[in-house]
This record gives C-alpha cells, structure tokens and sequence, in this order.
C-alpha cells in the first residue's frame, strides 16, 4: 500500500488533519504526520519528515502533501525519483483523497492522481 | 583560501548572524513569521558544533558538512536554502585543498542555482536570490578584471549590500511575504538581508 506523509508547519495542523482523513479514508493507510520542528516549534524537520517516511513505507512508494514554505522546500529535498514523489494539492482536500485512494488499493500514480482531483472539487 | 579560511568564515557568520539576530527577526515580523534571526543562529551554532566534532579536511567537505547541518537545523525555509547553497558550493569544490577566487566563483554560482532550482525564484522576487544573483556576478566579474581576493571578496559583499537593500520597494512574488501582496513593499527582504551578511562574513574572514 502507499504510504502518505503529511508536512506541515504546524504539528497540531498535520495530526488533525491526519486524524480526519483517517477517519474518511480509513485506518489501515500507512499515514504520518511530519508538523512543526523536533522542539515542538512551527517549522519544518527534516529529520522528523525522514523518520515519517521511513515508518509508512511499505515498499509501493510514498507521497508526501506540503502544506506551504519550508514544507515544500523539505519535501523537494527528501524526494526520490519514482518512489517518494510530492503532490502539489491543497492540503485538506489532497491529504483526505490520497488517502481514499490509497486505502483503495491505488498504485503511486493512482493516489497522485487522486490528489490532484482535489483542485477541482468546488465546495459550493 | 585554505579549508581554514572556510572555517573562519563559518565563524564570522555565526558571531553576524547572532549580533544582528534580532534585526533579523525584526525584518522577518515585518513579512514573515518572526523566526528568521532565531532560525539562522541556530542553525550556524549548530554548524561550528559540527565542524568541532568532525573536522573536515577539505574546504568542500567543510562546506558540505555546514550545509548538511543547516538543512537538518534551520526549521524554516532559509534551512533547506542555505543548506543547499552550501552543499552545492562544496561539491563544487571537490577534493581541492585550496580554492582560487576563480573556482570560488564556480562554486558561488553552483550555490545560486542549487537555491533556484529548490526555491523557483528569480532575481527580483524579493528573496535572498536578490543579494546571492549580484554577489555571484560581482565576483565572476572581479575574477575577471585580475582583482586581488580581497578586492573581489569585497565587490561581492558590497554588490550583497547593494541587492539586499534594493528589495526594500519590491513586492514578493516568492516566499513566506509573498501571501502578504502588496503589503510586503517597503520591507527590506529577510533572506537577501541574511545573505548580505554572509558576504560581510566572507569579506571578514579575508581580511583576518
């Protein structure tokens, strides 16, 4: 199953929002939260991140969502061709259809693609 | 310039960056969040720490090590940034014991596309490329014209200075600031303020 990491700026904000989209998308997807710094400050860790990929890879690669900044700055560095990719998505809506997909049984493309869908979904 | 030389600049930067920390973060509550001083003093203490425990035999392993050492400490934007400035910078340099100011050069301007290949900015964004772009010319140009090192240390410092103020009336196109739009004119750029000071430090250790 692919693995989806959450990073943001905040911790609170990513294991929120992990919690929710567990909750919708089910909680058997290998899913982390990577928030704030390892003093429990906003901004990012990269060693925090590291670790969250480490623990929900299952060997079908990873995605990581970005909340903003740092996020995305830590995310382009730890990426690795093919295996551990960033999904460029708003963070709520991309986190909750990645995992959907991925609790689906969806291959790396297939919760990439998910997550992007999340652009067009209008809430009105 | 010796690794050394690249040591000593390391802690000219530290002593900057911590006397101008809460200039810093001033500049950063202007249009960011607050955290820029006490980011990069982190970041840099944490570096001599781990040049003091390791001691890296050559000036691109030095600069590698810094780099690696910001990326994991820094926790803001400026740590992936910087971080890749530096490590880029050292690998540039190789193995070489000694660094000419032509090769410093090179390495100056693999340090500014690493930075734009991971920020996406362009000069003119109101980022630290604003201060890093001139800098890199200024010596590429100074290498060129024969100046001594100090000299061409001090054209790239001052063409630092020279682009971190010009920021001032700019509006953020990339960066924490750019949410802000048009709020952002009027402020100098955190990032391009800290890379002038880099420069400073560089023109410092120099003239040691």
């Amino acid at each position: 199953m692919v693995g989806i990491v959450l990073i943001s700026h905040s911790n609170g904000l990513a294991t929120e929002v992990a919690a929710l989209a567990r909750q919708i998308g089910g909680a058997h997807v290998p899913l982390a939260a990577a928030g704030g710094t390892e003093d429990g400050g906003l901004g990012t860790s990269p060693d925090l991140v590291t670790a969250a990929i480490k623990e929900v890879d299952r060997g079908d690669g990873v995605v990581l969502i970005p909340d903003l900044g740092s996020s995305v700055l830590t995310a382009k560095l730890l990426q690795t061709p093919d295996d551990v990719v960033i999904a460029d998505v708003p963070f709520v809506e991309g986190a909750i259809s990645a995992v959907v997909a991925a609790g689906g049984g969806a291959s790396l493309d297939g919760v990439l693609a998910a997550a992007e869908e999340a652009w067009h979904v209008r809430k009105l | 310039m010796n690794t050394q030389f690249f040591a000593a600049w390391i802690e000219e930067i530290a002593a900057a960056v911590r006397a101008q920390r809460d200039h810093l973060t001033q500049l950063d509550a202007a249009i960011g969040d607050a955290d820029h001083g006490a980011n990069l003093d982190r970041g840099f203490t944490a570096a001599q720490e781990a040049l003091a425990g390791a001691s890296p035999q050559t000036p691109g392993a030095l600069l590698v090590l810094v780099g690696s050492t910001l990326i994991r400490k820094v926790g803001g934007a400026s740590g992936p940034l910087y971080g890749t400035a530096f490590r880029e910078m050292g690998k540039a340099f190789g193995e070489a014991a000694e660094i000419s100011p032509a090769e410093l050069s090179t390495g100056l301007n693999a340090a500014l596309s690493g930075v734009q290949r991971l920020g996406a900015a362009a000069e003119g964004d109101k980022t630290m490329v604003d201060a890093l772009a001139p800098a890199a010319k200024a010596l590429a140009q100074a290498v060129r014209d024969g100046l001594k090192p100090e000299e061409a240390l001090e054209a790239a410092a001052a063409a630092a200075e020279q682009g971190a103020r010009a920021t001032v009336p700019l509006q953020a196109r990339k960066g924490r600031a750019s949410y802000l739009g048009p709020r952002s004119v009027g402020h100098e750029d955190p990032g391009a303020a800290s890379t002038a000071l880099l420069f400073g430090a560089l023109k410092a250790a120099a003239s040691r």
